[in-house]
C-alpha cells in the first residue's frame, strides 16, 4: 500500500492567530513567575484539603490522555497491522510528544520542590519506593517522552539530511540507528504508556476514604487505561480535521471514519465497565442518591453514551462534522471522568473547598499556546502531515 | 482490510488484563505495630483545653506564630494543622456537650503517607515506627497529603522553598541522657501538659493503660481505643468521653483496615515480579518485528 509521504506545509509562522498565542504565553508566564517566586499559595487555589488542581487533574492527566494518540495509533498500526492508519502515526505521534512534554512542563510548575525532581530517577536513598504509584508515572511519564521524541525524530533527520550544515552529519549518523532501534522503541512506546496511564487511576486506590464510592474501584487502573485509548483516537480526529482546514491538506475522511467505530467500541466498554462494577458492588443505590455526586455520575454517563452513540452512527458517513462531534464527546466524556476522580469526586472533608484561581488558568492555558507554537511551527518546517504541499500557506 | 470489533477488543483485552486487571493476588498482610513502637495516649475527658501543648510544640519545633486578631487583640490562634503548626487543640461539640481534641500525625502502624512518597522523604522508623520527614529528598508532589486519611501533612503554600509540615513526635530532642523511651523522642507537648491529658511512651503500655482506663471507669469513656485498629492501627491513641463519639472529636470512621494494604495489594497484583510488563513488552515487540517483516517483504 503506498501512501502520500508526509511533506512540510511551508508558509509564514506570525499569523494573528500565532499573535494571540503569543499573548497567552506571556500571560501564562506572568501567572508562573508569580508562582516561582511566592509560592504556590500566591498563583493558585491549591489548599492542604486539595492539594492537586487543575495542573495535575487538567494539564497532566487530561493532557497525556489526549496524548495517548501516539500511543493509540501505534497500537493499530504496528500491533494490529493496519496500515491503512499510516498517514495518521507522524502527526499522532507530534501531538503525543507536544501533550506529554507540556503534561512534564506542568509538574515542574506543580512540584513544590522542583529542585529536587533530579533525584527521583537517581533513587535518593539508594532505593526506589515502588509502593508509590506516583513513582511509576514519574519514571514511566519521564522514558515515555524520550520514547516519544525518538519515535518522531525521523521527519526532523530526514529534513535534516538534504540541508547542509552540521545537522546534516548528525542525520546521516543518527537516522540508520533509529531505524534499526525502531521495533525496540515502539514496544517501549506501547508498554509505558499502558503502564503509566493505568497507574494514573491507581494513585486514588489509597483514597478509600476521600474519593467518592461511585468512583473508587478496583477497576480505577482499567478504567483510565481504556478511556486513554479512545481519546487519544480522539485527539488524532481533532488534529487531523483542524489541521487539513488550517493548512488545506486533503482530510482523510475515510480513515478517519473507521476510527468512529472503534472509539464507539471503546466507549461503550468504558461504560460496561463502570456500571458493572457499580451494580456488582452494590453502590448502583448512591447513583440515585439526588445529590451533587450523583448528578455527576449521570452527567459522565451520558456523555459517554452519547459519544458512543454519535460515533456508531457516523461510522461509514465520512461526514467529517458529525466525526468531530462525536471526537469531541470522547474527549469530554474521559476528560470528565479523570477530574471527577482527581477532583470533583475527592472530598478531604473539613469543609474544603476547590476551584482553579486565574493564576493557575493562565498558566494552563499559556503552556498549550506553547504546545500550539511548536506543533504549528513544526508542521510547517518538518514533514509530519501527508500530502502535497500548498501553495500559498495556510491559514493558522 | 477491515478491522472487526472483535479484533480490536481482543487486543485491547490483551494490554488491558496485562497492565490494569487487578489479579486475584493475594492481600498483602496487615502490618502490626514493632515491639519498640513509641506513641501517645491523648485523653479527651482530662483534656481541660489550656493549650499549653500547642505553645510548646511551635517552641520546640521553632515554628513561627499564628496570628489571629480578636477584638483587636493579637492572639497565637492556628485555626486548624498547618504549615506552621503540627500540633493544635480545637473544641468539638457532641449533643449539648463539648470535649477538647488534640490533633497532630497519629504515626500510623501502616502509614499512606510513606506508602505513597515516591522519594521515601516521609519513612517509617523500623524500630521506632516513628514516621519521619525529610525535606532533602521531597519534591513537594503533596501525594502524601491526598493519601493521609486524616488530613495531617500540611505545606508551605505561601513559600517559594515550602515544606512539608507534620509531627515527627519530637524526635529531634530524644537524648541518650534521658530515661527511657526519651531517649528515642520527647515529645514537648506531653512535657508540659498540666493535666496528663496527653502522655508519651511504648504504644503496648500505652494501649494497656487506655484498656484499664476503660476497664476500671466503664461510665467516664466511650468503649473503645480509637487508634488501637483504626486505619490499621496509629501509633497516637485517643479515649473520649462517654456520649461524644469519636467522630465528632474530628476523627473519621476510617475502618480497620489501612489504605495501603488494598492499594499496594492490587499494585502489587499487577506487577507482579515485573511479570506482565515484560510480557507485554515481548509481545509487542515480537508483533511489531512480524508485521515490519512482512511489510517488507510485500514491499520488496
Ligand atoms: S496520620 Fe497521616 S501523616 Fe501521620 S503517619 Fe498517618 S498517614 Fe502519615
Ligand atoms: S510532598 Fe514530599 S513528602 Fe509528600 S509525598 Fe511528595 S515527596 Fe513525599
Ligand atoms: S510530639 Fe512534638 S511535634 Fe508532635 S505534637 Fe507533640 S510537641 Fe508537636
Amino acid at each position: 500500500m503506498s501512501h502520500p509521504k508526509p511533506t512540510p506545509v511551508g508558509g509564514k509562522l506570525l499569523t494573528p492567530f500565532f499573535g494571540v498565542l503569543l499573548l497567552f504565553w506571556a500571560l501564562g508566564t506572568a501567572a508562573g513567575t508569580v508562582r516561582f517566586l511566592q509560592g504556590l499559595g500566591a498563583a493558585s487555589a491549591m489548599n492542604d484539603g486539595y492539594p492537586w488542581g487543575i495542573w495535575i487533574a487538567v494539564d497532566v492527566v487530561v493532557g497525556t490522555a489526549l496524548g495517548s494518540g501516539g500511543f493509540a495509533v501505534a497500537l493499530l498500526v504496528y500491533i494490529l497491522n493496519r496500515g491503512k492508519f499510516h498517514p495518521l502515526v507522524r502527526p499522532a505521534l507530534l501531538t503525543s510528544a507536544l501533550g506529554y512534554t507540556a503534561g512534564a512542563t506542568a509538574i515542574v510548575f506543580d512540584v513544590g520542590r522542583y529542585w529536587n525532581l533530579w533525584k527521583v530517577p537517581l533513587a535518593y536513598n539508594g532505593r526506589y519506593n515502588w509502593t508509590s504509584g506516583l513513582l511509576e508515572v514519574a519514571l514511566c511519564v519521564m522514558a515515555y517522552t524520550a520514547v516519544l521524541w525518538v519515535e518522531i525524530s525521523p521527519a526532523f533527520l530526514e529534513r535534516w539530511k538534504e540541508q547542509p550544515g552540521p545537522l546534516q552529519g548528525l542525520a546521516r549518523f543518527a537516522l540508520p540507528l533509529v531505524e534499526k532501534a525502531f521495533p525496540v522503541v515502539l514496544a517501549f512506546g506501547v508498554v509505558l504508556p499502558a503502564m503509566h496511564q493505568s497507574t494514573l487511576g491507581s494513585l486514588f486506590l489509597v483514597s478509600v476514604t476521600k474519593l467518592h464510592k461511585l468512583w473508587h474501584t478496583p477497576f480505577l487502573p482499567a478504567l483510565f487505561l481504556v478511556s486513554c485509548v479512545g481519546m487519544g483516537y480522539a485527539a488524532v480526529v481533532v488534529e487531523s480535521v483542524f489541521s487539513a482546514r488550517a493548512f488545506r491538506r486533503p482530510l482523510e475522511t475515510r480513515m478517519l471514519s473507521d476510527l468512529a467505530g472503534i472509539m464507539a467500541g471503546l466507549t461503550a466498554v468504558f461504560l460496561g465497565l463502570r456500571l458493572v462494577d457499580i451494580v456488582l458492588r452494590g453502590r448502583l443505590g448512591l447513583a440515585f442518591a439526588l445529590d451533587f455526586h450523583a448528578l455527576v455520575f449521570w452527567l459522565e454517563v451520558a456523555l459517554a453514551a452519547v459519544a458512543a452513540g454519535m460515533l456508531w452512527t457516523s461510522r461509514g458517513t465520512r461526514d467529517a462534522g458529525a466525526l468531530l462531534r462525536g471526537a469531541f464527546a470522547v474527549m469530554a466524556a474521559g476528560g470528565l471522568y479523570r477530574v471527577d476522580v482527581y477532583l470533583t469526586a475527592f472530598d478531604p472533608g473539613n469543609g474544603w473547598r476547590y476551584f482553579p484561581s486565574v493564576g493557575e488558568i493562565l498558566v494552563t492555558l499559556g503552556i498549550v499556546a506553547v504546545e500550539t507554537m511548536v506543533y504549528i511551527y513544526i508542521v510547517r518546517k518538518y514533514p509530519i502531515l501527508a500530502g502535497a504541499p500548498a501553495p500559498a500557506g495556510g491559514r493558522a | 482490510m477491515k478491522l472487526s470489533r472483535r479484533e480490536l477488543l481482543t487486543g485491547l483485552a490483551a494490554a488491558g488484563a496485562a497492565a490494569a486487571v487487578p489479579s486475584p493476588a493475594e492481600a498483602r498482610d496487615r502490618k502490626v505495630a514493632e515491639a519498640g513502637s513509641v506513641g501517645m495516649l491523648y485523653d479527651s475527658t482530662l483534656c481541660i483545653g489550656c493549650r499549653a501543648c500547642v505553645v510548646k510544640c511551635k517552641e520546640a519545633n521553632q515554628l513561627p506564630q499564628d496570628r489571629a486578631t480578636l477584638n483587636g487583640a493579637p492572639y497565637d490562634a492556628p485555626p486548624d494543622l498547618n504549615g506552621t503548626t503540627k500540633n493544635v487543640i480545637k473544641l468539638a461539640a457532641a449533643g449539648g456537650r463539648s470535649a477538647f481534641m488534640k490533633s497532630q500525625c497519629m504515626h500510623c502502624v501502616d502509614p499512606a503517607c510513606v506508602s505513597v512518597c515516591m522519594i521515601g522523604a516521609l519513612a517509617k522508623n523500623a524500630s521506632t515506627g516513628i514516621v519521619t520527614y525529610d525535606k532533602d529528598g521531597c519534591v513537594g508532589c503533596r501525594y502524601c497529603q491526598v493519601a493521609c486519611p486524616f488530613n495531617v501533612p500540611k505545606f508551605n503554600w505561601d513559600k517559594a522553598a515550602p515544606q512539608i509540615v507534620k509531627c515527627e513526635l519530637c524526635r529531634h530532642r530524644g537524648e541518650p541522657k534521658k530515661p527511657g523511651v526519651r531517649q528515642i523522642a520527647d515529645p514537648a507537648c506531653c512535657e508540659v501538659c498540666p493535666r496528663g491529658a496527653v502522655v508519651y511512651g511504648k504504644r503496648s503500655d500505652l494501649l494497656q493503660e487506655a484498656q484499664r482506663r476503660l476497664k476500671t471507669q466503664p461510665d467516664r469513656y466511650e468503649a473503645k481505643v480509637y487508634g488501637d485498629q483504626d486505619a490499621g492501627g496509629t501509633q497516637v491513641l485517643y479515649l473520649t468521653a462517654k456520649g461524644v463519639p469519636f467522630r465528632a472529636l474530628g476523627l473519621p470512621d476510617v475502618g480497620d483496615e489501612a489504605a495501603p494494604a488494598l492499594s499496594e495489594s492490587i499494585s502489587h497484583g499487577i506487577y507482579y515480579g515485573m511479570v506482565a510488563p515484560v510480557a507485554l513488552f515481548g509481545a509487542a515487540l515480537l508483533t511489531i518485528r512480524k508485521n515490519r517483516k512482512q511489510a517488507d517483504e510485500e514491499g520488496a
